[in-house]
């Protein structure tokens, strides 16, 4: 069955309380979510204290000042610091959400952060998306062709081009299917938002010769229909696409087939 | 211990190629049952407190004994259906969820036989 509460390796302990900076006058507290592997002791929440006049607005800038000058052990995946990569998805304020886009000024009180949800941990704000990466693979992600490959480029419309939009952008930060209450419960056979998004993104590609293939493998009561339209994937993307909507277009092009 | 690749259990055993179906039926029902529930409300609320032999006579009309039958097998085969997805969503042992799935299919095909046949035996056998 579904468990309703956290096994016991899981229960969150009162963590350590960092030093306030000294002379500030404009101090924040940040209360984050700290494991290490290598102690086999519970997770625990650790404040730290930043003099926020000295730091940047974004909830990454704050991390990364807090790794630089209070505690190099903190650990957590950062690179583009602009929304691209999708690296520094983590659970800010109880939304998943880009730590470099989001900013500190969008959050009232103390900032919580915490790895983002129903994911086996790493280290600290890292989670294991092994088996995330493995389901977007599964979806083939790349053009599927059988006619010659054309002597120039498979060319696609300007109108046929415009259905990708929407689609396209997303970065694979992994903050919508983790926030899927069907993810969380059958995350292992159900493929999640993120990658059926990439699915109907070739799904609907013109130039893609393998649609039906990609609907067949598509076609199961886990791996698609465990959908249940909860919204909470489009709810909290961090860039604003709609994976629900991605998976409602697919599931009425499985209805579209057979009638 | 196994040693399987990360997308061989994302592969597991393949695409049931079904789903489809269901999806689109137990939706179809759930529209459907919007004109059959105000039938089933606008046939049944007025008989309540009638006298035995008014609501005989009135179930005797083809429209309303077809539309009651209608309505609870198009009801209870919804209810099967719905069921089904809440256990597979919730019940991971793949007994526990087999037995389960086998019972509400019993539950709900008897439960909703049972409907049927009381009102064709009020239609027909007063």
């Amino acid at each position: 069955m579904v468990e309703l509460t956290l096994p016991k390796n899981s229960r969150m302990t009162v963590g350590k309380t960092w030093p306030k900076p000294e002379g500030a006058t404009n101090i924040r507290a940040f209360k984050i979510y700290r494991w290490n592997p290598d102690t086999g002791e519970n997770p625990s929440l650790d404040t730290y204290f930043l003099d926020m006049d000295k730091c940047g607005p974004m909830v990454l800038d704050a991390l990364v000042k807090i790794k630089s000058e209070v505690d190099p052990t903190l650990t957590f995946r950062r690179s583009c610091r602009e929304g691209i990569c999708g690296s520094c998805a983590m659970n800010v304020d109880g939304i998943n959400t880009l730590a470099c886009i989001y900013g500190l000024d969008e959050i009232k009180g103390d900032v919580k952060i915490y790895p983002l949800p129903h994911m086996e941990v790493i280290k600290d704000l890292i989670p294991d998306l092994t088996h995330f990466y493995a389901q977007h693979a599964s979806i083939m992600p790349w053009l599927e062709t059988k006619t010659n490959k054309p002597a120039t480029e498979w060319r696609q419309s300007i109108e046929d081009r415009k259905k990708l939009d929407g689609l396209y952008e997303c970065v694979m930060c992994a903050c919508c299917s983790t926030s899927c209450p069907s993810y969380w419960w059958n995350g292992d056979r159900y493929l999640g938002p993120a990658a059926l998004l990439h699915a109907y993104r070739w799904i609907i590609d013109s130039r893609d010769e393998a649609t039906g293939e990609r609907l067949d493998e598509l076609q199961d009561p886990f791996k698609l229909y465990r959908c249940h339209t909860i919204m909470n994937c489009a709810k909290t993307c961090p860039k604003g696409l709609n994976p629900a909507k991605a998976i409602a277009e697919i599931k009425k092009k499985m209805v579209e087939r057979t009638i | 211990m196994t040693f399987r690749t990360d997308r061989a259990k994302v592969l597991g055993l393949g695409s049931a190629k079904s789903g489809a179906d269901h999806w689109f039926g137990e939706r179809l029902k759930s529209v459907a049952l919007i004109p059959l529930t105000i039938i089933f409300v606008s046939i049944v609320a007025p008989l309540i407190g009638k006298d035995h032999t008014t609501v005989i006579s009135s179930f005797q009309n083809p429209f309303v004994s077809i539309s009651l039958i209608l309505f609870f097998l198009v009801s209870f085969k919804h209810l099967e259906e719905g069921l089904q997805v809440v256990i597979e969503d919730y019940v991971h042992s793949k007994g526990s969820l087999l037995l389960l799935i086998i019972f509400n299919k019993l539950f709900c095909w008897t439960f909703g036989l049972a409907a049927v046949f009381a009102i064709l035996k009020i239609t027909f056998a007063g």
